[in-house]
């Protein structure tokens, strides 16, 4: 019997559609993934089985859990239901639990809320779940509070507390998103394993197909609010009857052709034995301030047009080195020399190193200032310039570089509002590119893309590398993403580079058991069916 | 019409009100504000006198318009003080967090919180005489640390943006990224916090005038009109009761204009209220 | 939460010996000497001369200030110019006006505001929420003294319940004490509890968007027991703070209360000195209502630790 049957649903917010005639169903035990990009109405499908969406939401259709409706429940019936019959995990382990109450205490919440029973037995209760889930009693006692755990651990707790009273159906919204890779896999284990050990319909939301592959039973795509296609997941991977999923396949493996490197011979980037403290708060108010080493002796180098990544999980340094190696930060110990010449000199950031490098971030909708068009915001690396062009060679230095990315030189006149996440990264690039560096330095510079975004991002990079004989240096913690756009590759882990070799060998041949268990537990898509056409890359 | 609408409309009409009615009495009052007539006095309001007469026989309308004066200019001064000095120190102890200037304003801040503006204006006017301009600089002081943690918390929060840090790879002053991507983006705060802290400073004022810390006679000003009224509320109620009205009318009328600014500009704002 | 302790008490010492250099510097800076002031102009040099090394007004300025400080933290604030009676008894006698005053009011400050938040937030942009912040926006609007002349003139001149003011002292009873404050400890608080229900009432709407709140919900609690088993503690951070600040404006505020209700309390006691230039019971009083603000602030980051484990570890 089928545990949640999702019919025709419709969800509008505000007035504005949002779902189309959503249906889906999950059977006891299974796993049923819902994949999509963002605003494909993932997540806004899961809120609607918890009746949890924003006040201005109204629904149509039929959401059934073992046959009952639950969108003909009035609020007091949906409470029971919550929590008891289906819990729900949600993606941020760092805001998702209460900061002033003790693990123990939000897990037997959940328990005390549904039953009434003795919160010692509650409290009982919810020690079982906690050691459940991984986290013993003898590292993690009840008493605990979230800002002592790291997020896996958080994670770990959000799952007590939403399986505390074994429902049949647990949601997992983007679960393991905000959480490292090695980490990651251990989530979407335990997951797996509770959904079978219970029983449990687990119906889990992630943007990730390659996580899907690895778990779901069964698979729904999802895009602009409606399923395009939804199978059981070997024959949905083997078949992909609509284009989209074949288009959100293509792009989540996408293969860059990376061109030869043209330039050869000299080093670009020198560091030398770098370390970066940052002081602690004191102990006591006369103790000695002690230090935390962000970064240990690194030492690297890259060549002229030479592509190197940097992978890392989080807190690993990686964008301490960044910051040091832009100038940004001065370093305590060691140096960083362009092209001979060192980044800091006597305490200021030198000027002429400077021009030589430039830097793409994260954040799309974070890195440029919201007040100023597309041409001040380009061009505000010729700062660094002593003679920067002005008035039509100006103009024509906007045009080239908002070209060379794909972008038209009309564009020059509006405001950062205007573009679209993926088009915002092609400015970024545009900005890095228009004083000519030897080097560019890409922070997570896709990270934060959607799939088939950060496939046209991928490719404009690899091109731009071609023409210009770009060198840079590739940071991420993703590492399907730096395995495709460089040649070189870096591995960093608490303050240390622990490995280094040309990318193909690190990974498919890792000697150091760090890089083997990042590379172990990242998740894999299955291999391609058949020869894949590369779709259009232009936007 | 949204709600922020409606509040800035009716928020702003307010204000506009008082701010008209002080500039008129620059060139023209119904009557002479200098001119007593102890025979006409404590009239309740009439045809001849709107808002009837003082306890000297001086029409009250005339008196709450040249009292406009003083209570805006008093309280606008004081934001002057506090913006013109808070917001750079601001400025500069985000751009060097934790460094001993920062440490140094942010005591200070807390210090200058110690002395409420009626302590501050206490030791001003026990040392100095009382006076309006007392008044500006104890209000005002008050005000500095206000913008002071304003701007700085919310600099800080922009120093880690990444449009700063490409501001920064490209090499620019801590002091001309302050003020090209810093300070505009802090505008809409401090225009809002500023409206918030006039029509403190103008409840300030009124509360130092009226117990003789303020503008002095024969300045006329709001606080002192009450002042004066306080003994003859059961005689002429009136004498109490327009004074406030009209402080109270000013400073919700500030505070609407600030509440739908702040819904217009930026519904996520934090602005402190205090 | 000792190490916690014992840095804020730190902060507290330092805070306290600059606020008392600050207002000592302010005070010498004073025009005029008080002897001459006290005497009057016609006095005879020798006795002005007199005068000063009796006030001590001869000695160097590092030893009157420490003089003055030592003698504080033994309780000796020095004799009073006009009154020439020791500044300790007589702020002593007026503290048992004010500091009742002030806690009063920040009890019924308190106690309308808590609910009055509380209750906006969790019917926020219905009419409920909507009337009270209509009267939040009216009550921080009136100025308080303004507002005890219009309680006098309703409750005491028209309706006659209380009287106009003055106070019979605590040996009147402690009931006739409480009804002689009653009225200013209201004309304080209505307007502090506008703002403190406005800071409630956003702080709670803040948290309510909070993930944990949602996680709480997707347990099976519903809106109200979310806000008030989750929301209240979270969003009690923020209140405190402003509940700090409000004790310094009550205790400020008072001063311009007590004009309005003729209570012999620390405001009348320094306008007073004021007006006769005693500047050593100004000084002293006004160090006492600093210590007074800061005290509480010590006492506000305690509470802090006590509402948030995450300050109880770090120091």
């Amino acid at each position: 019997m089928t545990l949640l049957q999702i019919e025709g649903l419709n969800l509008s917010v505000g007035g504005a559609p949002i779902l189309r005639e959503v249906s889906l169903s999950i059977a006891a035990g299974e796993i049923l993934a819902v994949t999509g990009e963002s605003g494909s109405g993932k997540s806004l499908t899961a809120l609607s089985v918890m009746g949890l969406l924003p006040g201005n939401a109204s629904v149509a259709g039929a959401i059934r859990l073992e046959g009952r409706d639950l969108l003909g429940l009035s609020e007091r019936e949906m409470c029971a239901v919550r929590g008891r019959d289906v819990g729900m995990v949600f993606q941020e382990p760092m805001t998702a639990l209460n900061p002033v109450q003790s693990i123990g205490d939000q897990v037997a919440e959940t328990i005390l809320v549904h039953e009434r029973a003795p919160r010692a037995e509650a409290m009982a209760r919810a020690r079982t779940m906690l050691d459940r889930v991984g986290l013993p009693a003898e590292r993690f006692p009840l008493s605990r509070y979230p800002h002592e755990l790291s997020g896996g651990q958080r994670q770990r707790v959000g799952i007590a507390l939403a399986i505390a009273l074994r429902p049949r159906l647990l949601i997992a919204d983007e679960p393991t998103t905000a959480l490292d890779v090695t980490t990651q896999a251990q989530i979407l284990a335990l997951l797996k394993e509770l959904a079978r050990d219970f029983g449990m319909g687990l119906m889990m939301i992630t943007h990730d197909l390659a996580v899907v592959s690895d778990m779901a039973d069964r698979i729904a795509v999802m895009r602009d609010g409606e399923v395009v296609e939804t199978g059981e997941t070997r024959r949905l991977f083997a078949a992909m009857r609509h284009p989209y999923t074949r288009a959100l396949f293509e792009a989540s493996g996408h293969r860059v052709t990376l061109p030869p490197r043209h330039v050869t011979g000299g080093t670009l980037l020198e560091v030398r034995g770098v370390s970066r403290d940052y002081p602690l708060p004191r102990e006591g108010l006369f103790a000695p301030r002690r230090h935390h080493r962000a970064v240990n002796r690194v030492s690297l180098s890259i060549g002229r047009g030479e592509r190197v990544g940097l992978v890392g999980e989080s807190g690993c340094g990686k964008s301490t080195l960044t910051r040091a190696i832009l100038g940004l930060e001065e370093v305590q110990e060691g140096d960083i020399r362009m092209e001979g010449a060192p980044v800091f000199t006597g305490h200021r950031p030198n000027p002429e190193v400077r021009r030589k490098m430039q830097v793409v971030f994260q954040d799309p909708y974070g890195s440029f200032n919201p007040r100023h068009r597309v041409a001040r915001l380009v061009t505000e690396p010729f700062h660094l310039l002593d003679a920067p062009p002005r008035g039509a060679a100006r103009n024509r230095a906007v045009a080239e570089a908002l070209e060379a990315v794909g972008l038209s030189a009309r564009d020059a006149t509006k405001f950062i509002h205007e573009f679209s996440g993926g088009q915002r990264q092609r400015i970024a690039i545009a900005r890095a590119l228009i004083i000519r560096p030897e080097l560019i330095v890409f922070d997570e510079a896709v990270s934060a893309l959607d799939v088939s975004v950060r496939a046209q991002i991928l490719d404009l990079i690899a091109r731009l590398s071609g023409e210009l004989s770009l060198s840079y240096l590739f940071i991420s913690h993703d590492l399907t993403v730096v395995r495709r756009i460089t040649e070189r590759v870096l591995v960093m882990r608490a303050g240390e580079i622990v490995e280094e070799g040309e990318t193909e060998k690190v990974f498919s041949q890792p000697r150091h058991p760090y890089t083997q268990e990042l590379i172990a537990a990242a998740p894999r898509l299955p291999a391609p069916p058949s020869a894949t056409e590369t779709p259009d890359a232009a936007s | 019409m949204t709600g922020a609408d409606r509040k800035l409309f009716l928020g702003g009409a307010l204000t506009l009100l008082f701010v008209a009615a002080a500039l008129l009495s620059f060139v023209w009052t119904p009557e002479d504000v200098t001119r007593m007539n102890i025979a006409g006095r404590l009239r309740p309001p009439s045809a001849a006198n709107w808002l009837g007469t003082d306890h000297f026989g001086r029409d009250m309308l005339s008196m709450i318009m040249v009292g406009a004066r003083t209570s805006l200019a008093v309280a606008l001064l004081a934001v002057g003080i506090g913006i013109g000095i808070g917001v750079p120190l601001g400025l500069a102890a985000a751009a060097r967090r934790g460094g001993w200037l920062d440490e140094i304003i942010m005591r200070a801040n807390d210090l200058v919180f110690a002395f409420p503006s009626l302590v501050i204006a206490i030791l001003i006017t026990a040392v100095f005489g009382p006076s309006a301009v007392n008044a500006i600089v104890a209000i005002g002081i008050f005000n500095i640390p206000v913008f002071a943690r304003l701007t700085r918390g919310a600099a800080l929060s922009l120093w880690q943006r990444e449009f700063v840090m490409a501001a920064r790879v490209a090499g620019k002053s801590t002091a001309r990224i302050s003020a090209e991507h810093i300070l505009p983006n802090v505008t809409n705060l401090l225009i809002v916090q500023g409206t918030i802290q006039f029509s403190l400073g103008i409840l300030a004022e009124a509360g130092l005038s009226y117990v003789g810390l303020g503008a002095q006679p024969p300045t006329p000003s709001w606080g002192r009109m009450l002042a004066d009224a306080q003994t003859m509320v059961s005689l002429a109620p009136h004498v109490a009761l327009i004074p406030g009205l009209a402080i109270v009318f000013t400073v919700l009328g500030l505070n609407l204009m600030g509440d739908g600014l702040r819904d217009r500009l930026d519904p996520r704002l934090r602005v402190a209220r205090a | 939460m000792l190490r916690y302790t014992l840095r804020r008490l730190a902060s507290l010492v330092v805070s306290l010996v600059v606020a008392s250099l600050v207002i000592f510097a302010v005070v010498e800076v004073a025009p005029g000497d008080p002897a001459s002031f006290m005497l009057g102009i016609n006095a005879a040099p020798e006795t002005v001369a007199a005068l000063r090394a009796e006030l001590g007004l001869d000695q160097p300025k590092w030893q009157r200030y420490l003089d003055w400080v030592g003698g504080m933290l033994t309780g000796d604030f020095g004799t009073s110019y006009t009154y020439r009676a020791p500044v300790g008894e007589m702020i002593a006698d007026r503290l048992w006006v004010s500091l009742p005053l002030a806690l009063y009011a920040l009890a019924l400050s308190t106690l309308i505001a808590f609910p009055a938040g509380i209750y906006a937030a969790a019917r926020r942009g219905r009419p409920g929420d909507l009337a009270v912040m209509g009267l939040t926006q009216l009550g921080v609007a009136v100025p308080n003294f303004w507002f005890a002349m219009m309680l006098v003139l309703l409750f005491a001149i028209t309706l006659g319940w209380v009287g106009a003011g003055g106070f019979p002292g605590w040996e009147a009873g402690v009931w006739a004490g409480m009804k002689a404050l009653t009225l200013p400890a209201i004309s304080l608080a209505l307007p502090q509890a506008a703002i403190l229900a406005r800071v409630m009432r956003s702080s709670l709407l803040d948290i309510l968007g909070e993930d944990f709140i949602r996680t709480a919900r997707a347990k099976g609690l519903s809106r109200g027991q979310a806000l008030w088993r989750h929301g209240l503690r979270n969003a009690l951070i923020p209140v405190l703070t402003i509940l700090g600040l409000q004790f310094a404006f009550l205790l400020a505020g008072g001063i311009i209360i007590e004009q309005v209700f003729y209570l012999p309390g620390l405001g009348r006691l320094i306008f007073q000195a004021i007006s006769a230039r005693d500047l050593i019971v100004v000084e002293s009083v006004v160090m006492l209502l600093v210590f007074a603000v800061i005290l509480v602030n010590f006492l506000v980051d305690l509470a802090y630790a006590a509402v948030d484990p995450r300050l109880r570890r770090r120091a």
